[in-house]
């Protein structure tokens, strides 16, 4: 059995991988099981977590869990179409309650803490930083008020605005171009991790 | 006269000699049997037989500002917790609840002189105490009076954070009420945007359909109801232009709010009746499932313009470059850092970070959405003055250690600073 698992797992991968050359009865075939089994794996999972784990065990100790499965009931209500419009209700209650959420979170993380980690001397505490700290801390201070000039939408990019704003999305693609190679070793390594597999647990070919 | 005269002197500095070597012995004699104390309470503190002295001065108060699951106390070391004497070996802190049974809170090394007792009921009552180690031997303190935990409504310590949001917030409110009211407000052009009608034109013209991705998140995240915004628009043109669209998700969430506002669309478009269920699909929640399956609809169905627009994660080149090579035209957007480098990459157009915000207010030019821009805007333009004079000061003040800058330093770290408890 699993020998069956393991010969499955490395057809379906280079079934996947055969993606690559162009769409194919293998891939369609791959694709098909990987939807099919990960879409029953969800609802299985969904199941277990929410319904029984967040709910079903903990509803005795804490009764306002019915309010949320009052909702979720409402939810499914789309599936009777006459009724379907109450299933509006929880969306738009998930939908405001994740706002009111998201605004503190990003007004601390995207603004606050980024002010607060961009007010320093720019020539160290007791004029101490190398040349290269200093212009380093000219940069990033330089960078991120054109950066943030960017995105200011209530002035047209003209005259002097618009060429700080031409710094700050020029800063912004360097900075992209970091975060790309970044992530292209990143992505390199699950690359490596998968061929591991491959040519070492499948095929037994790595000692 | 002078044997008079120094006579008395004599005298008087004779006197005042023995008396300053009768003070100078005195207070010799009071050292001596001090130090001889001292010697006499180290040897007993030392003796294992014998516990420390408790600690004293024990106090619980409310955790300030809290949800109701804490208290603070506060007690002053034992007095033979001293590294020389060696007599305290650590600290142990019980708390005792409404059924009497005493419950060990936690273990605190030497010198320890306060805890704060976490994850505590809330609305109940507590008493506490604490015991100093020695060797073998123990000593408690009293016990606290009772004392019940409170919840307050408001975090005062986050008071900076309320006064940029009401600043934020009353921004947002005036320009949307100036919206309201009519008056024009401008948004500077958005490249991306400006390309989305003749994507939906190229749409049209070439007889295939639109393919639109909001990316994988689920209806918590703002990014997925921007990217539902800009379909309200898009869709709308669809309509009118009778063209195929079709959007795959990966969360049923999704799915439902999707068909809502397509629908809405069609029939704000006055097609209600050419609007079917179909144009939106759930796939699967898992991530790479999802891509698999969006990848073979590229292929398959070859769209004229793909909308990548939402909340991507390591799907977002896969995606990206699929599109690409069906030779479809891509309008990215996402406030992902991480997969805007891929969408600049490989789609014809990206929406960086906030612009997918403003789109969704650009396209729609309602005053509410239109008004939280502008408010946004002000929140910015704080940000870059607070910077600035922050940064100008702190450098100042590190130059010339001037006080007023320090002061204004002072003042922006503590408005941008926020307080963790």
């Amino acid at each position: 059995m699993d020998h069956l698992g393991l010969w499955l797992a490395g057809l379906l991968t280079l079934g996947i991988y055969s993606f690559l050359y162009r769409d194919n009865p293998w891939y369609k075939v791959s694709e098909a099981i990987f939807v099919g089994v990960s879409a029953g794996y969800w609802v299985v999972y969904e199941y277990w977590q929410n319904f029984v784990g967040k709910f079903w065990d903990q509803k005795g100790d804490q009764p306002w869990l019915w309010i949320g499965a009052a909702l979720g009931l409402m939810m499914l209500m789309r599936l009777i179409p006459k009724i379907g419009w109450i299933s509006r209700w929880p969306l738009s209650f998930i939908i405001g309650a994740t706002s009111g959420l998201w605004l503190m979170l990003y007004l601390t993380t995207n603004c606050i803490a980024q002010v607060e980690a961009t007010i320093f001397p720019l020539f160290g505490a007791d004029f101490d930083a190398s040349a290269i700290a200093i212009f380093s801390n000219f940069v990033l201070v330089a960078g991120t008020i054109c950066g943030v000039v960017y995105f200011f939408f209530s002035k047209a990019h003209t005259g002097a605005f618009g060429a700080t704003a031409r710094v700050g999305i020029w800063t912004i693609m360097i900075t992209f171009g970091a975060m790309f190679a970044l992530t292209i070793m990143n992505r390199m390594s699950l690359l490596i991790g998968r061929t591991s597999f491959i040519f070492g647990e499948w095929l037994g070919l790595l000692r | 006269m002078i044997a008079r005269r120094s006579t008395p002197d004599s005298g008087t500095c004779g006197s005042l000699r023995i008396s300053t070597f009768c003070l100078f012995l005195l207070l010799g004699v009071a050292a001596q049997l001090s130090a001889q104390e001292g010697a006499v309470d180290t040897t007993t503190r030392s003796n294992p037989q014998i516990p420390p002295a408790p600690v004293t001065s024990l106090i619980a108060e409310d955790f300030n500002y809290d949800d109701g699951e804490n208290i603070m106390l506060t007690w002053v070391p034992s007095i033979d917790d001293q590294p020389a004497i060696g007599g305290v070996t650590g600290y142990q802190v019980f708390q005792i609840r409404n059924d009497g049974v005493p419950e060990k809170l936690a273990d605190l090394l030497p010198g320890a002189n306060s805890f704060r007792a976490q994850d505590l009921q809330i609305d109940s009552t507590y008493r506490f105490y604490v015991v100093a180690l020695a060797d073998g031997v123990s000593s408690e303190s009293i016990r606290t009076a009772p004392i019940r935990t409170e919840r307050e409504w408001i975090d005062w310590n986050l008071w900076n954070l309320m006064l940029i949001t009401l600043i934020i917030g009353g921004a947002i409110i005036v320009f949307i009420e100036t919206a309201k009211r009519g008056k024009k407000l401008f948004v500077r052009k958005i490249a991306g945007l400006e390309a989305v009608d003749e994507a939906i034109g190229r749409a049209t013209e070439m007889g295939r359909p639109i393919l639109y991705i909001p990316g994988i998140q689920d209806m918590d995240d703002v990014q997925t109801l921007a990217a539902l915004t800009i379909l309200g628009r898009v869709a709308e043109h669809v309509a009118t232009y009778d063209i195929k669209i079709r959007m795959p998700v990966s969360r049923s969430l999704v799915m439902t709010a999707a068909r809502e506002t397509i629908k809405a669309s069609y029939q704000a478009a006055g097609r209600p009746d050419a609007y079917s269920e179909d144009m939106v699909s759930y796939v699967t929640d898992e991530q790479f499932g999802y891509v698999a399956a969006v990848s073979g609809i590229m292929v398959r169905e070859k769209p004229a313009t793909v909308f990548l627009l939402g909340a991507f994660m390591a799907e977002s080149l896969i995606l990206a470059e699929t599109g690409n090579s069906v030779g479809a035209i891509q309008i990215a957007g996402t406030a992902r850092p991480a997969q805007l480098p891929f969408f600049v990459a490989a789609c014809d157009f990206t929406l960086i970070g906030e612009e997918l915000f403003a789109a969704s207010a650009y396209l729609s030019g309602e005053p509410r959405a239109l008004g939280s821009l502008k408010g946004q805007d002000v929140g910015k333009a704080i940000a870059m003055v607070a910077v600035v004079l922050g940064m100008a000061a702190v450098t100042l003040y590190s130059l010339t250690e001037g006080g007023a800058f320090k002061s204004v330093a002072d003042w922006l770290h503590t408005m941008f600073t926020i307080a963790s408890d």
